[in-house]
């Protein structure tokens, strides 16, 4: 190993920081990125399919608009406590940052029974044609990030009751919720298709 | 001073306050992989899962090229009877799909995974649990596919499965499921490793390297994880809709519902371009290394190659169609994509000329790693501008499917990605193991490569344009095509006996080569700077960097920055454009929850082949591991 | 190996026709796979100088011998600059080649894809593996199906519609023009023309599963009075046999599974998923490109399909030795 020449004392520096600073920021974003890649591709690929065929939907009825339209508004409502949970996590306040966990949790539960009853008011099975295959495929992609989100706040409410719940994981609550916003923002072209596009 | 203070103290010591063989022992201490299999399969080092995957890499170019062997075997002559159509079909496939999947993208990153934090002056690639993850998926991936070929149900149609062909009603059984399956599985090990290099780059550089000091081959790594994280979706969208499409009777590749089959040939190919460019890439990255290490000078022109790489980068993804000219697309927006993919001739190009132009102004010094990249020069410029003639609408209408094609893309992913690798196993080697590979035999290696290679498939451009479609097990005398293709064996057989000849220098060398050094090419890049091999911690202090080339910038002691933990795993985070240190972040301890992880995802994938509800209750274990994962184990590395 | 061959010696002179010109893209016999031919030959000449450029570029910076570099960071910064601007100025010489050469491309392909009037209108409907081949009249008693084996009237612009009934085909004579898929649920194009009469052999491109490799067809270029008599020919149902043999042999066909897959028309031979077999004996080959055209190969054929053609969609069917060979007869004489 070539010899060395001390240049310049990082001691100072602090072992953890909030939003930019640290690397699972990124690593978040970089989920956030191909997970959009992949939803920008099924919303291509939905097009595709309405593009090909010269009637859309290929089913006699619409989805049931309305399971859809209050998670929606239950989403984008979800924003505000999710922006709480993130202002406390950066003040380290542990109280209140336990308070808005739950609050997310419950949320999120609540959220993930809407959309399983949404697939039910679909009016047309997978199975059954194109349309129904990329439909279910579009809300079950979603689905999916509604179950794992909920999965991560679960956890992390969980560790914020144990003795863990300090430094860093204020910094883990922040990127949990910078992910839910991903999650609310995704849907809405993903709303948008699924159910107004059919009523075109 | 109070005894607690004092514990706490020592816990909290830092590289200032030790120096010399303590502090290396120590640090080696913190940041070592223990004794024992449990230690082993939990380690998180990336030397470590880096040189798993190297090898791992290998034994599957090994067994594509083997299956390539056989092939050419059976082409030998025309109706050759050697092998049937049915385990033809099977063997290019699996050909196919080993060498695009389980070799070339696997083999980059794991060259990228042992390099680019050495080559960053830090200690360990973000993420290293993913990192760690992500070894295991691929290896799983790889097994799948070669226990089902095994048992007889290797995929056989083709490594871009087109639909219907590869749909419910013409590939029943299980061989496509297993090839659908495979390639979501080991993609999620590509996107994952695509990750961690993008926030190792962005994030972990050593102080002072800032974006215009980055060496080329990461920024190679950089711009491919790029592509990575907006390509692979695409073939992980397509084949989960093909294993909807069969498993449980969605109809999206189905005309008669609705569906339809070239939606599968734009998601496929949507990935499937932008793919070749993720294997190009690094390769690029690794010729600039070698060009600039044995010119002996700065690389001539480093921000026109790093734009051609980025330029590069985004042209791929708006080259798809080009695979796709003879499906009857609208005539204009098929020549759309000629311009296009000529287009990409220009970055190309530039890179080329800047790499002549390095070794123009420079002393090439020519040894082993040097020769490859001279035969990657003659061989994939050729196939460059072959490809440019496939990128012309009407010429490919008569090539399209046939050996022609064959030819370009074996010139542009041997010439172009498999001649690089081996000129960098061969610099790198030293750096790897300590030892330096034999030169005589490194010779004796690229000849025979170079010779058997331009005999293997040059012949095969003949054959495209006589006539021969690709994909056949075999043809009728008539045809003529008997004389070309038998020479076409003959080269193979000279490749292959390179590629033992490669083995065996690979494995003598490891035990007997001449000791290295540290920096046996006087080469001027960080990885240089560590001992050889390097120790866990890759370097006692975090080097400062002040040029481009800071080995050769600094002939006396190196700058250093200090003040790091010694005994707990600790790197130095900065800022993005600037590198400016700004944390002493903690990485994470070894972990076997990765590797459970990896057994549970891969055995729900597995059993989603025989039930869809292998995901609801797969769903179980994977969370379970997930959590084991996450959870903190109370170590100061979860701490703090 | 054995008994295949020894059928195939009788393929008189189209081995000979082998060696030049059977199924070659630079063998063009008509305006489209000249244009197609006189574009590649341009963009060859082109790439294969620049090519040799850039090697002859790379010898020469090798070869020069300039002083050993001790300190590899001492660089010439005005040579330096010398180097930059010629990489620029190739950079945009790399530039201009491609704009010509996509513009050359583009022309041409607009020169290949011009449609004009056709004189005759083909249907190719791919199969695994295999070619229906439909004639188009508006008259549609002048339509008539047939197998394997296009004819074409010399100098006369041909339209060929393209479609599968199952999975994904190309079209594809190179000696006449650039292939072209055959995709279920979509209907392609292409138009050609054929210069001079001769028999220039296609194959299907497209991985299509286990017998891809024997998917040939051919395609019969002949004069307009040729083309008209082959045309009426095949037009008329099959001729009901006059020698014994044959009459036997009609009667065994028509009493054994093969009416299920296979028409004979002027039979109750009624099958719509095999070729049609009405004047299969008129043809140059069987079983698309894969056996000459003789009894002996009809009898090959029959008695074990899967020997020739592993995994094929006709079955191994038990026959009597001379029911075999009155079949055999029987189909050779349907010209
Ligand atoms: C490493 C992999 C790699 C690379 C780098 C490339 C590079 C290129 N490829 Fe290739 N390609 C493949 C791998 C690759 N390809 C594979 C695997 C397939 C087949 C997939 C399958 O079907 O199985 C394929 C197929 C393929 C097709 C489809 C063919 C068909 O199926 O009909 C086309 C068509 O346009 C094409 C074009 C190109 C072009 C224009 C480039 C360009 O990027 C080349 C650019 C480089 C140069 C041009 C040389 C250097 C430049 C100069 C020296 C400057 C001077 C040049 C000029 C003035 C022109 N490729
Ligand atoms: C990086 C990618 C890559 C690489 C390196 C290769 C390497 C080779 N390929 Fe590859 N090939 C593809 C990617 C690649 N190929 C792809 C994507 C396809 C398309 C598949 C499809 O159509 O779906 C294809 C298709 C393809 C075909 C066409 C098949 C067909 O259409 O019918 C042929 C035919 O000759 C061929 C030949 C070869 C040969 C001879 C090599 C040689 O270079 C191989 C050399 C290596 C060896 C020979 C291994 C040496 C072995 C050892 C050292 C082990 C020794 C140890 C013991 C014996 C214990 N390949
Ligand atoms: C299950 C359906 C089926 C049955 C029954 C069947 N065939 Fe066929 N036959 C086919 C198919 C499919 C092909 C095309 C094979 C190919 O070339 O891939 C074919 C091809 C042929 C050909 C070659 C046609 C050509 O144009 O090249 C002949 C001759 C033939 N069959 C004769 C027979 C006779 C005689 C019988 C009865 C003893 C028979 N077939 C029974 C399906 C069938
Ligand atoms: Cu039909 Cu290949
Ligand atoms: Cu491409």
């Amino acid at each position: 190993m070539k010899a060395h020449r001390l240049a310049e004392d990082l001691s100072a520096l602090p072992t953890y920081g909030f939003g930019t600073s640290m690397t699972m920021w990124w690593g978040t974003l970089g989920f956030c990125a191909l997970e959009g890649m992949g939803f920008a591709l099924a919303i291509g690929a939905y097009l595709y399919l309405v593009h090909v065929n010269a009637q859309w939907p290929l089913a006699d009825v619409p989805p049931n608009h309305w399971p859809g339209t209050i998670l929606t508004i239950i989403l984008l409502a979800s924003i505000w406590p999710n922006l709480q949970a993130e202002r406390r996590a950066r003040e380290e306040n542990l109280p209140a940052v336990r308070r808005w966990l739950i609050v997310m949790c419950a949320l999120g539960a609540l959220l993930v029974a809407i959309r399983f009853y949404e697939f039910t008011q679909l009016n047309v099975r997978w199975d059954q044609n194109a349309y129904g295959s990329i439909t279910w495929i579009i809300l079950g992609l979603h689905a999916a990030h509604l179950l794992t989100d909920l999965g991560d706040t679960a956890v992390l409410a969980a560790l914020m009751f144990t003795r863990h719940a300090k430094g860093k994981r204020f910094s883990d609550v922040e990127d949990n919720a910078f992910y839910w916003y991903f999650v609310v923002g995704s849907w809405l072209p993903l709303y948008l298709l699924v159910y107004w596009v059919p009523r075109w | 001073m109070s005894d607690a203070l004092a514990r706490r103290d020592e816990r909290d010591l830092r590289d200032t306050m030790v120096d010399g063989s303590e502090l290396h022992a120590r640090l080696a201490k913190t940041w070592g992989t223990g004794r024992g299999l449990i230690a082993a399969l939990s380690t998180v080092d990336h030397k470590i899962v880096a040189r798993r995957y190297l090898v791992t890499a290998f034994v599957f170019l090994f067994l594509g090229g083997l299956s390539a062997a056989a092939m050419r075997i059976q082409l030998a002559r025309p109706e050759n009877q050697f092998i049937g159509p049915d385990l033809y079909n099977q063997l290019f496939t699996m050909h196919g799909t080993t060498m695009m999947f389980l070799f070339a993208v696997p083999v980059m990153e794991a060259v990228g995974i042992y390099l680019v934090p050495l080559m960053l002056g830090t200690r360990n690639i973000a993420f290293p649990r993913l990192n760690a993850f992500s070894y295991w998926v691929f290896l799983f991936g790889g097994l799948f596919l070669w226990v089902a070929f095994i048992l007889n149900i290797g995929p056989d149609v083709g490594w871009f499965a087109y639909t219907p062909l590869s749909g419910p009603q013409y590939s029943p059984g299980k061989r496509t499921d297993v090839w659908a399956q495979m390639i979501t599985f080991t993609e999620i090990a590509a996107l994952a490793t695509a990750v961690e290099f993008i926030v190792t780059i962005l994030k972990q550089r050593a102080p002072g390297m800032t974006l215009d000091r980055i060496p080329l081959f990461v920024w190679a790594i950089l711009v491919t994880s790029f592509v990575i994280v907006f390509a692979m979706p695409a073939v992980m969208v397509a084949s989960t809709m093909l294993i909807l499409d069969r498993l449980i009777g969605t109809h999206f590749f189905n005309p008669s519902e609705g569906g339809d089959s070239l939606l599968w040939q734009h998601l496929f190919w949507f990935f499937g371009h932008p793919e070749v460019y993720i294997i190009f890439l690094p390769a690029a990255g690794m010729v600039s290394s070698i060009v600039v290490a044995f010119a002996r000078r700065p690389a001539l022109g480093y921000l026109p190659l790093v734009l051609s790489l980025i330029a590069v980068g985004f042209l791929s993804f708006g080259l798809w169609v080009h695979h796709m000219f003879t499906t009857g697309l609208p005539q204009l927006g098929a020549a759309f994509f000629t311009a296009n993919s000529m287009l990409i001739a220009i970055p190309n190009g530039i890179q080329i000329f800047c790499w002549i132009a390095t070794l123009w102004g420079g002393k090439p010094v020519f040894r082993t790693p040097l020769l490859f990249v001279l035969g990657f020069f003659f061989i994939f410029v050729l196939g460059g501008l072959s490809g440019i003639m496939l990128a012309s609408v009407p010429i490919d209408t008569q090539v399209h499917d046939t050996y022609f094609v064959v030819a370009h893309f074996h010139y542009v992913l041997i010439g172009g990605a498999v001649f690089p690798l081996l000129g960098a196993v061969y610099y790198w080697f030293p750096k790897i193991t300590g030892r330096m590979m034999s030169e005589r035999l490194g010779r004796w290696n690229f000849w025979l490569a170079f010779i058997g290679f331009n005999l293997a498939f040059f012949p095969m451009h003949l054959l495209g344009l006589q006539g021969m479609p690709r994909r056949v097990y075999t043809y009728q005398p008539e045809m003529g095509w008997g004389t070309l293709n038998l020479l076409a064996t003959i080269g193979s057989v000279i490749l292959l006996i390179s590629f033992v000849l490669f083995l065996w220098n690979v494995v003598s060398s490891n035990r007997r080569g001449e000791i290295a050094g540290d920096n046996p090419w006087d080469a001027g890049t960080l990885e240089w700077a560590t001992s050889s091999p390097p120790p866990p911690q890759n370097f006692d202090r975090i080097p400062l960097v002040t040029s481009r080339e800071p080995l050769w910038a600094e002939r006396g002691p190196l700058p250093v920055v200090g003040g790091l933990a010694v005994d707990m795993r600790q790197v130095v985070v900065g800022t993005v454009t600037e590198a400016r240190p700004i944390l002493r972040e903690s990485s994470p301890e070894p972990s076997i929850w990765p590797l459970f992880a990896a057994i549970a995802v891969g055995g729900t994938f597995l059993g989603s082949i025989f039930t869809p509800w292998a995901v609801v209750w797969g769903s179980i274990p994977v969370a379970i591991t997930l959590i084991g994962w996450f959870w903190p184990s109370g170590s100061p590395e979860d701490e703090k | 190996m054995s008994r295949f061959s020894l059928f195939l010696l009788p393929a008189i002179g189209f081995a000979l026709a082998g060696c030049r010109g059977w199924q070659s893209a630079l063998d063009a016999q008509g305006p489209q796979a000249s244009e197609l031919a006189w574009l590649f030959w341009i963009f060859t000449w082109v790439l294969g100088a620049i090519w040799l450029a850039v090697m002859i570029a790379l010898a020469a910076a090798l070869l020069r011998s300039p002083a050993s570099r001790p300190d590899p960071l001492l660089v010439n910064p005005a040579q330096d600059r010398r180097y930059a601007a010629v990489v620029a100025s190739l950079a945009v010489a790399t530039g201009v080649v491609v704009l010509v050469l996509t513009g050359l491309s583009v022309v041409s392909q607009r020169n290949l894809f011009r449609v004009e009037e056709e004189a005759v209108t083909i249907r190719v409907t791919g199969r695994q593996w295999w070619w229906e081949i439909r004639y188009e009249e508006a008259d549609a008693s002048r339509s008539f199906t047939t197998a394997n084996e296009i004819h074409l009237p010399v100098g006369k612009p041909v339209k060929i519609i393209l479609n599968s009934a199952d999975v994904i085909h190309s079209f594809w004579v190179p000696s006449l023009m650039g292939k072209q898929d055959l995709i279920k649920g979509q209907e392609n194009d292409i138009r050609l023309v054929a210069d001079r009469p001769g028999i220039y052999r296609g194959q299907c491109a497209e991985f299509c599963g286990l017998q891809h490799a024997h998917m040939g067809i051919l395609a019969v270029a002949e004069s307009q009075q040729d083309f008209e008599r082959w045309r009426d020919a095949q037009i008329r149902p099959a001729e009901p046999p006059g020698d014994p043999e044959r009459q036997k042999g009609q009667a065994a066909f028509l009493t054994q599974p093969c009416i299920m897959c296979h028409s004979v028309r002027g039979t109750p031979a009624g099958g719509k998923v095999a070729p049609d077999l009405t004047h299969v004996g008129s043809r140059k080959y069987l079983a698309a490109g894969t056996l000459p055209m003789s009894r002996g190969n009809l009898a090959a054929w029959i008695v074990d399909p899967h020997g020739i053609k592993p995994g094929v969609n006709m079955p191994t069917i038990k026959l009597q030795p001379d029911d075999l060979n009155a079949i055999a007869s029987y189909l050779e004489g349907l010209k």
